[in-house]
C-alpha cells in the first residue's frame, strides 16, 4: 500500500481551461486526475442530445481533453476519473478508446460507469417534488431525464478490475475523488469518520481553480498571482485520512486558509450535514493551516452515518425563456428605458400576451441589485426585458415587442438583443440507495 | 463601517436556495462579525430579492458564518428570468452591508 497519493483536479466545469491539467498530469507526481464536468442541468441536456444521435450525450470537451491528457496520462501512470460520460457513458468511453487507438497509445483499459438514469424508476402516485412540494405527477410527460447521484461504488469496481480511465454518468461530485482514497488506502465503507475527511478532499478540489484563487480576487484588498495562468490544485492525502491542498510552484494562483475556507462553504447549506451518496460529511469543526506557500494543511473533517436515500435530478420541459435587450445613452438615458419599460408594460396588456414571470431590468442600474438604486444619472443603460413563456409563440412575440421599441419607442435606442431559449428545468426527488445499482463496462483501444 | 471591511464572501446556489458565506479576513473579528450580522439583519439587508427565510451557521474554527438564503433566484438557475441566475453576485451585495459596530 502507498503511503500517500496525490490527486488533482482537471477541470471543475464542463467548459474549463485544458492547459492547466495538462500541466498537472505532466509535473504533477499525480496518481490520480479527476474532472468534474457535469453541472445540475447538463445530463438532461446531453440526454436530449443522445436522442438525437445515440452516439453522442457526453461531455463536448470530451475529444478534446483526451487528445491533450491521454498521451501524459499513459508517459506518468496517471489514472483519469471523469463524469463526463453525462447521460451516455458507453459512448464516452467508446470515443476515449478510439482516441487512444489514434495517439497510438499503449493498451488501457477504460471503463463506463452508469446505472444512474432511473427514469424508469420514478413513480408518479408517490413520490413528491423536494424544491416545490408538489407531486411528481405534475411533470408527468413533460420529462426528459432522472439521474440518480450515485456514490463510489461503480467507480470502485473499476479501479478494482484495474481500468486506467473511468467514464461516468452523474455520481456525487466528491465520489469522483473519495473512490480512488477508499480504493488505495482500503477503507471500509462504513467508516464515516474517514469517508467525512474523504469527501472535505473532493468537495474542496471538484472546482479546480476555484481552491487556488479563482473566484477570488477583489482587484483592490483580495489580489492573487496570475490568475491568466492559474493553476488547478494537488490534493495529498495519507491513510489516516490527513491531507494538504497546493498547486504546481510556477502555475498561477495562490493556494491559502482564505481562498479554502471560501471553497468549503462554497454550496454547502449546514456544514455539519453535507449529504452524500456515502456519508454525511460534518465540515463544522475543519480548520486550515498555512505549512508554507500554497500549501494548506486541512484537518477536522468528520462523517455521519447516511440517510439511505439518492438525491434523483429530474430534468424536465418548462416552457420558454425571452429575453430582449435595448440600450439608451446620453442624457436623459435612465428617463427614456424608464419609459421605454411603460410602453411595454402597455403593449403587453393590449396585445393580452401571456407571461408566467416578467422581468425589467436596467442594465448598469439595477440588473444584479434590486432595491438599491442610486439617484446618479448614468450615461448609457441597457433594458433587459427577460420573461418566462408557456409557448415558443409568446416568447417571439415579447422579444419582438422590445425590437418594436426602436421604431415606435423612445429616441436613439439602439443595439438590441434578442434571444428565446427552450427551458430545461430541474427538480429534485429522493428514491432508496438500493433501487439504483451501478453498471460498469470496459473497452480498450 | 461595511461588511466589506472585516469579511469576504463567495455565493452559491442550489436550485431556488443560495448560501452566502462571510468569512472573517482575521479571526478576531469573528465575534464581532456574530453580533451584528445576524439571519435578521442579512435578510432585511437583502430586502426584495429574498422571498423565503434565512438561516445562519456558525463556524468558529474558521472565523466564518454561512447564511443559507431561500427563495432567492425566482426559481432556481436552470429556470430564473434573473440576468444572473446564480446569484453569484449577491456577495458583493452583502458585503455593502453596513455594520454598527459598538465600542
Amino acid at each position: 500500500m502507498k503511503k500517500t497519493i496525490r490527486i488533482g483536479t482537471g477541470a471543475g466545469y464542463s467548459g474549463d481551461r485544458i492547459e492547466p491539467a495538462v500541466d498537472l498530469i505532466k509535473e504533477g507526481d499525480l496518481d490520480y486526475i479527476i474532472f468534474e464536468c457535469l453541472a445540475e442541468r447538463t445530463i438532461a441536456l446531453a440526454q436530449l442530445q443522445k436522442i438525437q444521435n445515440k452516439e453522442l450525450g457526453y461531455d463536448p470537451l470530451l475529444e478534446d481533453r483526451m487528445k491533450a491528457c491521454l498521451p501524459y496520462c499513459v508517459s506518468n501512470n496517471v489514472k483519469l476519473i471523469s463524469n463526463m460520460g453525462a447521460a451516455n457513458p458507453v459512448a464516452a468511453a467508446k470515443k476515449t478508446a478510439k482516441i487512444a487507438s489514434e495517439l497510438g497509445l499503449r493498451t488501457i483499459k477504460i471503463a463506463a460507469v452508469f446505472g444512474d438514469d432511473v427514469k424508469s424508476l420514478l413513480d408518479f402516485e408517490t413520490q413528491t417534488l423536494l424544491e416545490s412540494g408538489e407531486s411528481l405527477s405534475v411533470l408527468d410527460d413533460k420529462i426528459i431525464s432522472a439521474n440518480a447521484y450515485l456514490g463510489v461504488e461503480g467507480i470502485l469496481s473499476a479501479l478494482t478490475d484495474g481500468a486506467d480511465i473511468i467514464l461516468t454518468g452523474r455520481v456525487a461530485d466528491p465520489a469522483l475523488f473519495l473512490a480512488p482514497i477508499i480504493h488505495e488506502f482500503d477503507w471500509s465503507l462504513s467508516d464515516y469518520p474517514l469517508l467525512g475527511k474523504g469527501t472535505a478532499l473532493g468537495h474542496l478540489m471538484e472546482c479546480a481553480g476555484q481552491v487556488c484563487g479563482g473566484y477570488f480576487a477583489d482587484g483592490v484588498k483580495k489580489q492573487v498571482p496570475n490568475l491568466g495562468s492559474l493553476g488547478f490544485p494537488i490534493a495529498e492525502i495519507n491513510e489516516e485520512g490527513s491531507f494538504f491542498i497546493t498547486k504546481l510552484r510556477d502555475s498561477g494562483g495562490m493556494v491559502t486558509p482564505a481562498t479554502c475556507k471560501e471553497q468549503l462553504l462554497y454550496e454547502v447549506h449546514d456544514p455539519s450535514k453535507y449529504l452524500t451518496p456515502n456519508v454525511i460529511a460534518d465540515f463544522s469543526s475543519i480548520s486550515f493551516k498555512e505549512m508554507e506557500k500554497d500549501k494548506v494543511e486541512v484537518s477536522g473533517a468528520t462523517g455521519k452515518p447516511l440517510t439511505g436515500k439518492l438525491k434523483v435530478s429530474v430534468g424536465y420541459h418548462d416552457g420558454y425563456m425571452a429575453d430582449a435587450q435595448i440600450s439608451y445613452g446620453g442624457s436623459y438615458a435612465l428617463e427614456r428605458a424608464k419609459l421605454a419599460i411603460d410602453i411595454i408594460k402597455e403593449r403587453i396588456q393590449s396585445i393580452d400576451l401571456e407571461v408566467e414571470d416578467i422581468l425589467f431590468d436596467l442594465i448598469g442600474v439595477n440588473s444584479l441589485f434590486k432595491g438599491s438604486e442610486t439617484k446618479a444619472s448614468p450615461t448609457e443603460v441597457r433594458l433587459r426585458v427577460a420573461a418566462k413563456t408557456k409557448g415558443r409563440k409568446e416568447a417571439v412575440q415579447l422579444v419582438n415587442e422590445v425590437e418594436t421599441l426602436y421604431t415606435n419607442g423612445p429616441a436613439a435606442g439602439g443595439g438590441v438583443g434578442k434571444t428565446v431559449t427552450e427551458i430545461v428545468a430541474i427538480q429534485s426527488v429522493l428514491i432508496d440507495k438500493n433501487r439504483a445499482t451501478p453498471v460498469v463496462e470496459y473497452f480498450e483501444n | 463601517m461595511k461588511l466589506k471591511d472585516l469579511a469576504h464572501s463567495r455565493t452559491g446556489d442550489k436550485g431556488d436556495i443560495i448560501n452566502i458565506s462571510v468569512i472573517a479576513f482575521d479571526e478576531k473579528d469573528y465575534h464581532t462579525l456574530q453580533k451584528s450580522v445576524t439571519a435578521a439583519s442579512v435578510k432585511k439587508f437583502l430586502g426584495e430579492m429574498v422571498l423565503g427565510e434565512v438561516i445562519r451557521y456558525e463556524l468558529p474554527n474558521l472565523g466564518a458564518m454561512n447564511f443559507v438564503i431561500h427563495r432567492a433566484l425566482r426559481g432556481g438557475v436552470t429556470r430564473s428570468p434573473r440576468l444572473d441566475k446564480h446569484g453569484k453576485t449577491l456577495s458583493s451585495y452583502l458585503l455593502e452591508m453596513p455594520l454598527e459596530i459598538e465600542n
